[in-house]
Parts: structure tokens; C-alpha cells; sequence
């Protein structure tokens, strides 16, 4: 809302010397955000001037400029300028005559848009200073010729200051009106709470007119078969009839100034009219060319299948909840949002009806939203008008028409009005101290009230509270609580800290989240947070391991269509990413992401047909059924490698990253999680076929168990490098190495203690041993056969080599792991661990067939 | 070398295999050599070894003195060797470690540290703070239901606050799912959830439809804070948010509140923070929103607000971060540029 400052000092005292700054202060104070201020970015010199005489001066151009004499200043006197009384300027309008007074920017003055004006040297004079047009001062967008002041109906004495005289010299401050507060879009409104702020006096323009009684005679009826949650359409309607008015009257310079300071264009006298009695009171009104409604007026819902052409001249088909306006030929306009074509005010309107209703907000809302009309009278009726400001308005429309229109008011009109008072509100008496937590005195919570316009009456153990017409959010003694802590001043209420009960800290989950997140980031990933929106072809193509369609969750109003999906994966995000710093010549990389996927599951259907109300506790049915609508979101790590992982350097050859780096970064994760982890060769469509790992958890924690694999591991993800197609679709590099695994589930599955056993500090003995087997079968496997066969006196076991070539039949490979021995109770024996080691190669052969290579 | 022959002990003999000996020892320059030295002057066919082997022969009045004579040579021989070995060994090590420096300030570099993001690393840091005093970190889904984002907090379905919230919808919007716009609704969920008292803290990621620039992202994140406790006041809710701001802008932060609006509180309060440490000098900055839990709030979660009371409060992350950090744009924040997340390493 913006309140030309000018306008807001009619209705309440604003000190001399009182800035922008000082009324958002007191503003801000009482709840209305600073938005900004606005003014019509022009500084002085711009005085009234009257043209003495013209010549015009055809130029090889093609154009013809006025060359002109005008009369700046009084005869004799100096002009606003300190220059001479009469200036020759250059005009290139010729829309004036001689004798027309007009508004001339002397050098010195700056228009709109930082445009200096000086004495400048064109067509062969000396132009000293500008005529100007009315959009050059930024009333208007009229730029057809020069602004006559005749034309406003002014005739002012030369060298006026025109600024002040077209009211160019106000400003405006623009707040922030939350939705509660439908009443403070208004200068009303503003200046009330202005005075709130200030305890300077308010003089409400709703009470300044006299509202004649009785006007009737004009038939008006609310016909409302389906109010919507019961609430009827429409509670208040006045209508006033206003004769003899000249539509075609120009709005005055005041009028024009004010309304454009407010963010509105001016259109008619007419209708600007309308609009400044809307700002002022707050009451939105509509003006309606008499002569051409047919009766009375009929207020009720729209018939199926029925239309309105509204004044924007677009035809709308009408839904059965929006409220319309009727009269003898049908539907003349929507209610409270917008009015119909075939009555509208025009140059010719002589007879105005005019309209100050009182709409529900419910309906307003669901009507402007609809038609996706949101209007200023909308916004005014969504947000609740005050019902007991028609009268006043119609009153003070009536008074402008009069005065500016040549107009005569008419008896005829209606003053219908069902609205209901506000319930009022039992306020205990040590509530509100003991919400805002100030010991407030009787006194100031009395006359916060009164001020604020609620009428009080004594109650046993507190007050009766009726609040006033304009405020419809008064409805629990908690709002009148804000009232009376706002009032006073929200600087009254003091510190004090709370002892919250012992707590139990981070949950295991938060701790190992946070922990896998400084995991990776120590070891050399950077954390990145991309967008969760994909296209469904990447869901698939990295969401699943062979590429059927994953179910995923669709957006029904995505910002860009080609990602409407949620993820059900990590990758795509990643994938974006890397290739943004890419663009940006960061060429090797290590990413990673710790986020929520949204996976349904599928074939099942989620969300509600109904939404429970708030303020009351659903069943714990419904509740179940609420927390069952949505599908899991678990959280998901993902890793991308690409580039180097250790850059070409002085005695250092560099090392690109292959799927070694995502898995051994994998491997971190899951032993600072103390994760027991499979890892087997797998499959993924989007990963290279031979450089594929799946990862498993050993359920339980318990090593054992992963002996034969099958149901005691958990899949929890992929490690690999992107498919080189797929690669060169993403303008990435050959080698990109990506890891996604389910977070939720690692964390799930990881150890819940670690039970030590004691150290044995008995001498180790360590054995290498050499085993051919089929180049088919997996490191991984053959050395779980040694370990499982070498049994307890195995204290550690490692892949050393593998080797293939000459000494070894194709399809075949040698690998050598390095065994270390130890009994907890004594020192081994060679024999001993002789012993142990052949039990682990008999159980290599019998797995595998796996031969000694000597 | 001489012939054995020819030799016998005497005074000279003596003398001059010492004297041969010393010399050669003099003359080393490293192990090797110095090996060899010791081999041909104190070992076994060494002169003066030999003029030992001959003390056996000689006749026992002369053992004595001659045993004394050859004794003491080779004494003498013996410790000029281990000294030279001393030195050698010495030299040669100084040598090697010569040999062996490097230049430190053209090493390889093989490891990185990465580098968190500096949005979760607030996230943490807020919840560290509130975990100290006791609340507890709470957590929701992002896709939620309706019931929990807007009616359960108070937004009339035809409220203009609602509208006014940009909400992303799942489709079909018959569904009432959404994306949170939010992290209000685990008041709800924690309210529901929890025993009485409850005070926690909630981070998290919301969303709006917003289109991306240098003020607004819609995909955010905020934290939220809610205590829900007997006699708690705005009084409490200033109390807190003032630790809290002491904690994150320094000992001369403090709170300043203004009248709002939002459904879920009432009375409700936007607060500014005084930033002490802001660039280009000590400022107010607005922070987020604030109030006394909104009576029909927990009446959804089935609590008497006639016996409870309540405050809540909630920022944006990337706002705080924005003014806390002196970041510009929060484009950075969220394109995944690893230089930004860089900047701030593992802590924020």
C-alpha cells in the first residue's frame, strides 16, 4: 500500500519537518512493514509560464519547430532561475496557442529519468529551458503535445512553482499490509494505525460527511441460494444515483498526482473518482452508466453455463460459486472483482449509479482466483472491508462527482444493510500479562483497546471486548493480547530465558548423517545442494538399474516443465552440477550430496481425498492416514569423481579418477559409519558394463554372515563409471565415477556398539600365499574362502597382487594375499601357521578349484 | 707388504707397521676404503697380526716385553681405526642426508580436503547451539500433506496468507500433497509426536515458486524453533532469540521486535537482529518471524492452549548466511560451484 504523504496529513497531524523516514519508524512500530517510498523524481526549477508568441520553423528535417517566447515570471521580476522574465525555447509540439498558460522546466530543473535541463543550442537558437508535456512530469502518458494548464481547468499567475501547483512536490511511503489487516489498504486505515504509532490525533474521513438518509427507491435484493460456508454473498449494499455529471471533464492535477503515487493510472474523471474514494475509505466502489441498466439490482450465484463479458472486454464463462451482479438483462458484473462491458462509464455516461457493497471474502477470494482477476477491489475484499464504511463512501463519491463532474446527487439509491457485529471476546484478567509476559497496569490495556476502536464493557474477572467494524481478525482474546503488546510498544516486553528440560541431543541418525557428511568431506568430496527437480527420463535412467520406469512424484505446477518430476535419485543433480563447474574450467572434481530422493512405491497411491480442518485434533485414524499419504523420502548419499584425483606434479605422474575413487571413498563412508560392506560386480544401465559395483550391508554387523552371500545382505547401491555414451551425451569426459547408496539404510544397519576384544600381544607370523584360479571368479570371493578356511589364528588377510600372463594359462590369474598369524594365548608356531594357511587354500580349492601356484 | 720371512719384532718392525698403518688411516676417504685399510692393518694377515703370531716362537724372557711392544701397537692402531670409522660413518650419513633434501615448497600434493556446504554447516551450527540448552533437533518430510504445511497452522483454506505462500503442488492437486513451504509444519509433527514439554528446533529444506536470482531461490532452506511448555512467554521468546543471536553475531547482538502477521502466532513479530560485526558498520537486519503459538495450532495437535502456552520462531538459512558472510548473490548458494563451498571448508 502506498500513502502519499500529503493525503495521510488530511486525516491525522503530521509535525513540520516529519520524513519519510520518521512515518516508516512510526509505521513500522505498529506492524506495516517498510516497502519503500516513491515520488515524482523531479526537481525544481518548473515554474507556470504563458506563451507571448511563436513562430514555426520548418527544418530540413522535415520537422517544424515552434520557435517560442514565454513569459516565465512576473514582468520586471526574475524568473525561478535568477534568470530573465521572458525565455526564447524550442518546442516541438503544436498543440498550444498563444495567450496558454503551461509548465516550463527552467535550466537547472531535472525531470524524471535524470533528465537536466539547460540551456542548450538547437536548430539555431538558444532553447533556455523546456515546455513540457504531461508525461515528461510523469503524471501521465500523454505525449501527444504539451501540458495546457486550461486543460485541468487552471489558470494560475506566471511563474508559479507548477510543482507544487500539479501536487508534482508529494511523496509517498509504501508499507507492507499483512492479510490480516483488509482495513489498513486505506488512507483510513494507515492514518489510524499512524496515529497509534504517534498518539497524534485521528480524524476519521468515515465520519466527516454526513450520510443522507434516507436514499431509496432504487431496488436492490440479495438473492444468495448457495452461500459458501455459509456465509452469504453479499451482507451490505449502497447504491447512490448522481445526475448530470460531464464524463469527459479532465482529473484534476491533485487527483492525478495522488492517485499516481498510489500505483494507479489515471483513466477518467469518472472512474479516477472511484479509485481515490477506494484508497481513501478503503470501500471498493463501482460506478455503473445508469442509462443503461435495465431495473433494479438482483446479487446472487452464477447458473451454470452462464457468461460475462467484463470491461476488459474478455468474455468469462462463470462458475456456480461466483457471485454476480444482475440487473434486468442478466449478469452486469462479478462481484467485488471485476464489472461488466455493457454498462460501463464512458465519455457519454451523463447518469451514474454508484455502488459501495460488503462482499464475503471467502468468495471474493475463490472468484478472483478463478478467473485469475486479482484487482485491487479483490484485494480489498479478500482481506475484509469494514461494512459500516459504504454509506461514507458512496457519500464521499457522490460529494467528488459534484464537485469535479458538474453532477447533482439524486434521492434515488438503496442502503442495504445485513451485515452482523463481531462477536465480542471475553478477555480474562491476567491474560494478556501472562502471554506477552509485561505486567501490564488496568489502564493500559483499556485504553489500547478503546484506541484501537473496541468498545469494552466490565465482565466478572475481565472485559468484554467488542471489536470494531473494521477489524474482522479480532476473534480470540490472543489477537486482542497482539493489540494491547503492539499498542504499548513490543520494546516493553523483556528478556528471559527458559530452562528447557534435559535433553537427549541428536538423534543416533542426526550424529551419523552429520558424521558421513565430515567423512567425506575430510577425505576430499565438496558438498553441493542441488535442485530436487528431474525429468522422468532421468528418475529412469539412473534411478533404476535397468531402466524401467521408476516411480516417481510429478509437480503440478513445476517451474521449468521439462523437470516436473522429484528425484528418486541423486545422480542427475550431480550430473548438472559437475557439468556447471565444468563450464567453468574446474576440470577434476569430487562431489558430494547427502539429500532426501522421494521414492513411492510403486503401484501405490498416495495423497488424500480430504483434508481434515485445523484447530482440532484429527483421529488417530485420520492421523494415520495423513502420515501414510506421502511417499518415503529417504536419504540418499551420492559421490561424482572426474578429473584427477592427484594432479600432475613435480615427481608425481597424475592420477585420474576411475571407479577406485568412488568406491574407496564408499568404503570410507561405511567404515566411519562401521558399515560391514559386500561389494559384488554388478549391473546398471547408466554405469560402464565391466566397471559396475553393487554394495551390500551385512545385516546383523556381523562378518559372518556374508558367507554365501544371498539374504543376509541388503542392497544399498551402485558404484561405477558413467557409461561413456552417456558420458559423451553430457559433454563430460570419458571417465566419470558415481556412487549413489541409501544413506537412511547404511545408517539403519550400522553397528549399534563395537564389541572389543582384547589385544593379543603375542608374535605375529606372516605367510604369503599364491593362488591360480579362473580370471572369472572375484578377488573378494576367493579371499573370504582363505579367511573362512584359515579360521581364528587369521588375524589379517590382503590382496596383493594379480597377476596374469606368462607362467599362467589364459583365463586364469594368480593372486597373492598377504596372511598374518596369531594365537591370543601364545607364540605360533611356522608349523602352526603352515597349517592355517593350507586349511585357507583347501577351502580356496574346494570353492573354487583354486590352485597353489608354487 | 713385508716378507713374512724376514720378519721379526723389534722396535723398528713395530714402529714402522704403525707407522704404515697410521698413514693408510689417514689416507681414508670413506667406508670402502676404509674397510680395506682395516683388513690390510689390523686383520688377520695384517703386519702387525703376524708380529703377534710371532710372540708364540719367541723365548719366554722376551715374551714380556715384546708382548708389551706389539700389545700397545696395536692398541694404537685400533683406536685411530674406530675413530676414523666415527668420523666416516658421520661424514658419510651428513652425506646421504644432504643428498636427500628436497624442495618442501614443490612437494606433491595427493591429498584434498573437501569441503561442506556452508548451508549444512549452519544448519549444524544453529542446532548445536539450541542442543546446549537442552531443546532437541526435530526433522519432517519435504513432500508433506496439506493438513500439516497450511490447516493444521492455522491458514484458513481461503485465507489470502495461503495463497500468498507460492506453494508447489503435487499432481494431481486432488491429492493434497505439496512441498513444504515451510519447516513450520513439524511444530505440528513434534507437537504431535512428543510429551509435554517440548522444545525443539527443526532445519530443514522448504520450497516456494519463486524463479531463481540474486535474492530468492525456491528451493530454501530454514530453521524453525518451537517451545511449547506451562507460563512460557514473549518475554521467553525474546530471551531466546537474544542467546541465540548473541551466539551467532557476537556478545553485542541483540533482538528488536515488530508487530506481524502470520497464522501460526498470535501475537506475532518480525525480528531484526543487530549485527555488530556487518560490514560497512553495525546494522539492523531483519531475520525472520516470530510469536506466541497460535491457540488453534495447538488445539490441532490436541492440546489445551488454556493450560499451555508457546513460541515459535524461524529464519531463512540462506537469508542468515547472505548477511552473516557479506554473500551478495544467492546464486552461489546454490549452483554447486565448488569454489564457494571452498571458501568456507568445514566450518562456517
Amino acid at each position: 500500500m502506498r500513502i502519499p504523504i500529503s493525503w495521510l496529513a488530511e486525516f491525522v497531524e503530521l509535525p513540520v519537518g516529519t520524513t519519510i523516514a520518521d512515518i516508516h519508524a512510526a509505521l513500522v512500530s505498529v506492524g506495516l512493514e517498510e516497502e519503500g517510498s516513491h515520488d515524482f523524481d523531479i526537481e525544481g526549477p518548473v515554474v507556470v509560464g504563458e506563451v507571448l508568441d511563436f513562430a514555426d520553423e520548418p527544418q530540413s528535417n522535415g520537422k517544424t519547430i515552434r520557435w517560442c517566447s514565454v513569459r516565465v515570471a512576473p514582468v520586471g521580476q526574475s524568473a525561478a532561475d535568477g534568470g530573465a522574465d521572458v525565455r526564447g525555447i524550442v518546442c516541438g509540439a503544436h498543440n498550444f496557442f498563444v495567450g496558454d498558460k503551461v509548465v516550463v522546466t527552467l535550466p537547472g530543473a531535472v525531470l524524471p529519468g535524470n533528465f537536466a535541463i539547460a540551456a542548450r543550442k538547437t536548430y539555431g537558437h538558444v532553447s533556455d529551458g523546456m515546455i513540457a508535456s504531461a508525461r515528461e512530469l510523469g503524471l501521465g502518458e500523454d505525449h501527444e503535445g504539451i501540458l495546457r494548464l486550461s486543460m485541468l481547468g487552471l489558470d494560475p499567475t506566471v511563474g508559479t512553482d507548477a510543482l507544487s501547483l500539479l501536487g508534482l512536490d508529494d511523496a509517498a511511503v509504501e508499507v507492507n499490509v499483512t492479510p490480516d489487516r483488509g482495513y489498513a489498504f486505506s488512507i483510513r486505515g494507515i492514518a489510524r494505525e499512524y496515529a497509534h504509532a504517534t498518539g497524534a490525533t485521528f480524524r476519521d474521513p468515515a465520519t466527516a460527511l454526513p450520510v443522507p438518509e434516507p436514499v431509496s427507491g432504487f431496488s436492490v435484493e440479495i438473492d444468495d441460494q448457495a452461500p459458501i460456508r455459509g456465509r452469504v454473498g453479499a451482507t451490505v449494499f449502497v447504491t447512490r444515483v448522481v445526475r448530470g455529471v460531464d464524463a469527459t471533464l479532465p482529473s484534476p492535477a491533485w487527483l492525478v498526482a495522488r492517485l499516481k503515487l498510489a500505483g494507479i493510472r489515471s483513466i477518467s474523471l469518472i472512474v479516477d473518482i472511484t479509485n481515490y474514494v477506494m484508497l481513501e475509505l478503503g470501500q471498493p466502489i463501482h460506478g455503473y452508466d445508469l442509462d443503461k441498466l435495465s431495473g433494479g439490482i438482483v446479487v446472487r450465484r452464477a447458473n451454470p453455463g452462464e457468461t460475462l463479458k467484463t470491461l476488459d472486454g474478455q468474455t468469462r464463462a462463470l462458475d456456480s460459486e461466483d457471485l454476480v451482479i444482475t440487473d434486468g438483462s442478466g449478469i452486469i458484473g462479478l462481484a467485488g472483482v471485476m464489472g461488466g462491458f455493457s454498462t460501463e462509464i464512458s465519455d457519454e455516461t451523463v447518469n451514474v449509479l454508484v455502488e459501495a457493497a460488503n462482499f464475503d471474502p471467502v468468495s471474493i477470494a475463490r472468484t478472483a482466483r478463478r478467473h485469475k482477476l486479482p484487482s485491487e477491489a479483490s484485494k480489498r475484499f479478500e482481506r475484509g472491508v469494514d461494512p459500516e464504511v459504504a454509506g461514507a463512501a458512496a457519500a464521499r463519491v457522490v460529494q467528488l462527482l459534484e464537485e469535479l463532474a458538474g453532477g447533482r446527487a439524486d434521492v434515488l439509491g438503496s442502503g442495504l444493510n445485513q451485515h452482523s457485529q463481531l462477536e465480542p471476546i471475553f478477555l480474562p484478567d491476567a491474560y494478556i500479562s501472562g502471554l506477552v509476559g509485561v505486567q501490564y497496569t488496568d489502564d493500559e490495556i483499556t485504553s489500547s483497546l478503546i484506541e484501537i476502536g473496541a468498545t469494552l464493557e466490565y465482565a466478572r474477572d475481565g472485559l468484554l471486548v467488542s471489536p470494531p467494524s473494521w477489524r474482522p481478525d479480532l476473534t480470540h482474546k490472543s489477537t486482542l493480547a497482539e493489540e494491547v503488546a503492539r499498542i504499548v510498544g513490543y520494546s516493553r516486553i523483556p528478556s528471559e530465558i527458559p530452562v528447557a528440560p534435559p535433553g537427549r541431543g541428536f538423534t543416533r541418525e542426526q550424529k551419523l548423517r552429520r558424521l558421513a557428511a565430515e567423512t567425506l568431506a575430510a577425505s576430499g568430496s565438496t558438498e553441493v545442494l542441488a535442485y530436487p527437480f528431474v525429468s522422468q527420463a532421468s528418475n529412469s535412467l539412473f534411478g533404476s538399474a535397468d531402466k524401467r520406469e521408476v516411480a516417481a512424484v510429478k509437480l503440478a505446477n513445476p517451474l521449468d516443465a521439462e523437470v516436473p518430476y522429484l528425484r528418486a535419485t541423486l545422480l542427475p543433480g550431480l550430473i548438472d552440477v559437475a557439468r556447471r563447474n565444468l563450464s567453468r574450467g574446474l576440470t577434476d572434481l569430487a562431489l558430494f550430496e547427502i539429500g532426501a530422493v522421494f521414492q513411492p512405491v510403486p503401484g501405490a497411491t498416495y495423497g488424500v481425498t480430504e483434508v481434515p480442518p485445523g484447530a482440532a485434533l484429527p483421529s488417530g485414524e485420520t492421523l494415520a492416514v495423513l502420515n501414510a499419504s506421502i511417499p518415503p523420502q529417504p536419504w540418499h548419499v551420492g559421490l561424482l569423481f572426474l578429473g584427477n584425483s592427484v594432479d600432475k606434479q613435480p615427481h608425481q605422474a597424475a592420477i585420474p579418477v576411475g571407479i577406485a575413487d568412488a568406491l574407496d571413498t564408499v568404503r570410507l563412508l561405511a567404515a566411519a559409519l562401521n558399515v560391514p560392506l559386500s561389494i559384488r560386480q554388478g549391473s546398471h544401465v547408466a554405469l560402464h558394463p565391466g566397471r559396475t559395483a553393487e554394495i551390500f550391508v551385512i545385516a546383523g554387523g556381523d562378518a559372518g554372515a556374508s558367507v554365501g552371500g544371498g539374504s543376509a545382505e541388503v542392497h544399498v547401491g551402485f558404484v561405477g563409471e558413467l557409461l561413456p555414451s552417456l558420458a559423451d551425451e553430457f559433454d563430460l569426459p570419458r571417465v566419470v565415477a558415481l556412487a549413489e547408496l541409501d544413506l537412511s539404510a547404511l545408517i539403519e544397519l550400522a553397528a549399534r556398539g563395537v564389541q572389543a576384544t582384547p589385544l593379543a600381544g603375542y608374535p605375529a607370523a606372516t605367510q604369503d600365499v599364491s593362488l591360480v584360479v579362473a580370471s572369472s571368479i572375484a578377488a573378494a570371493d576367493v579371499l573370504d574362502a582363505v579367511r573362512v578356511g584359515a579360521g581364528d589364528l587369521l588375524e589379517a588377510i590382503r590382496l596383493v597382487d594379480d597377476y596374469r600372463g606368462a607362467g599362467i594359462d589364459d583365463n586364469q590369474k594368480s593372486l597373492t594375499f598377504a596372511l598374518r598369524f596369531r594365537a591370543p594365548d601364545r607364540t605360533l608356531t611356522a608349523a602352526e601357521a603352515s597349517e592355517a594357511r593350507h586349511a585357507g587354500t583347501a577351502e580356496a580349492q574346494r570353492r573354487f578349484g583354486a590352485v597353489v601356484r608354487e | 707388504m713385508s716378507d713374512s720371512n724376514s720378519l721379526a719384532i723389534s722396535d723398528e718392525s713395530v714402529a714402522a707397521a704403525v707407522a704404515a698403518a697410521l698413514a693408510a688411516v689417514d689416507a681414508v676417504t670413506d667406508t670402502a676404503s676404509f674397510k680395506a685399510v682395516r683388513t690390510e692393518h689390523a686383520g688377520e694377515a695384517s703386519t702387525l697380526a703376524r708380529l703377534n703370531g710371532l710372540l708364540r716362537s719367541l723365548p719366554s724372557d722376551q715374551k714380556a716385553s715384546a708382548g708389551k711392544l706389539v700389545g700397545q701397537a696395536r692398541a694404537r692402531v685400533n683406536q685411530t681405526l674406530a675413530a676414523k670409522e666415527t668420523e666416516i660413518v658421520a661424514r658419510e650419513s651428513a652425506a646421504q642426508l644432504a643428498a636427500e633434501a628436497v624442495d618442501v615448497t614443490a612437494l606433491p600434493v595427493r591429498k584434498h580436503l573437501g569441503a561442506r556446504h556452508p548451508l549444512s554447516l549452519l544448519q549444524e551450527k544453529v542446532s548445536d547451539i539450541f542442543v546446549s540448552m537442552g531443546w532437541e533437533v526435530a526433522e519432517g518430510p519435504e513432500l508433506e500433506n496439506e493438513w500439516f504445511n497450511f490447516d493444521a497452522l492455522n491458514f484458513d483454506p481461503d485465507h489470502p496468507a495461503r495463497a500468498m505462500q507460492d506453494t508447489f503442488f503435487v499432481d494431481p492437486v486432488e491429492s493434497h500433497l505439496l512441498l513444504r513451504t515451510h519447516t513450520s509444519p513439524v511444530q505440528v509433527r513434534s507437537l504431535l509426536e512428543r510429551e509435554l514439554p517440548v522444545y525443539v528446533i527443526a532445519p530443514g529444506r522448504t520450497y516456494r515458486t519463486d524463479e531463481l536470482d540474486a535474492t530468492h531461490t525456491p528451493v530454501f532452506s530454514q530453521i524453525e524453533g518451537i517451545a511449547v511448555d506451562r507460563g512460557l512467554t514473549m518475554a521467553h521468546l525474546r530471551g531466546t532469540l537474544e542467546l541465540f543471536a548473541r551466539q551467532m553475531f557476537g556478545d553485542e547482538a541483540k533482538i528488536r521486535l515488530r508487530p506481524n502477521y502470520f497464522p501460526f502466532t498470535e501475537p506475532s513479530a518480525e525480528m531484526d537482529v543487530w549485527q555488530p560485526q556487518a560490514k560497512g558498520g553495525a546494522r539492523w537486519v531483519e531475520w525472520g518471524g516470530c510469536g506466541m503459538v497460535n491457540p488453534n495450532v495447538l488445539l490441532s495437535a490436541g492440546i489445551d492452549p488454556d493450560v499451555y502456552s508457546g513460541f515459535a520462531f524461524g529464519m531463512g538459512i540462506e537469508r542468515t548466511l547472505q548477511f552473516r558472510n557479506n554473500l551478495n548473490d544467492m546464486r552461489d548458494m546454490v549452483e554447486g560451484d565448488v569454489r564457494f563451498s571452498q571458501q568456507f571448508g568445514m566450518v562456517v
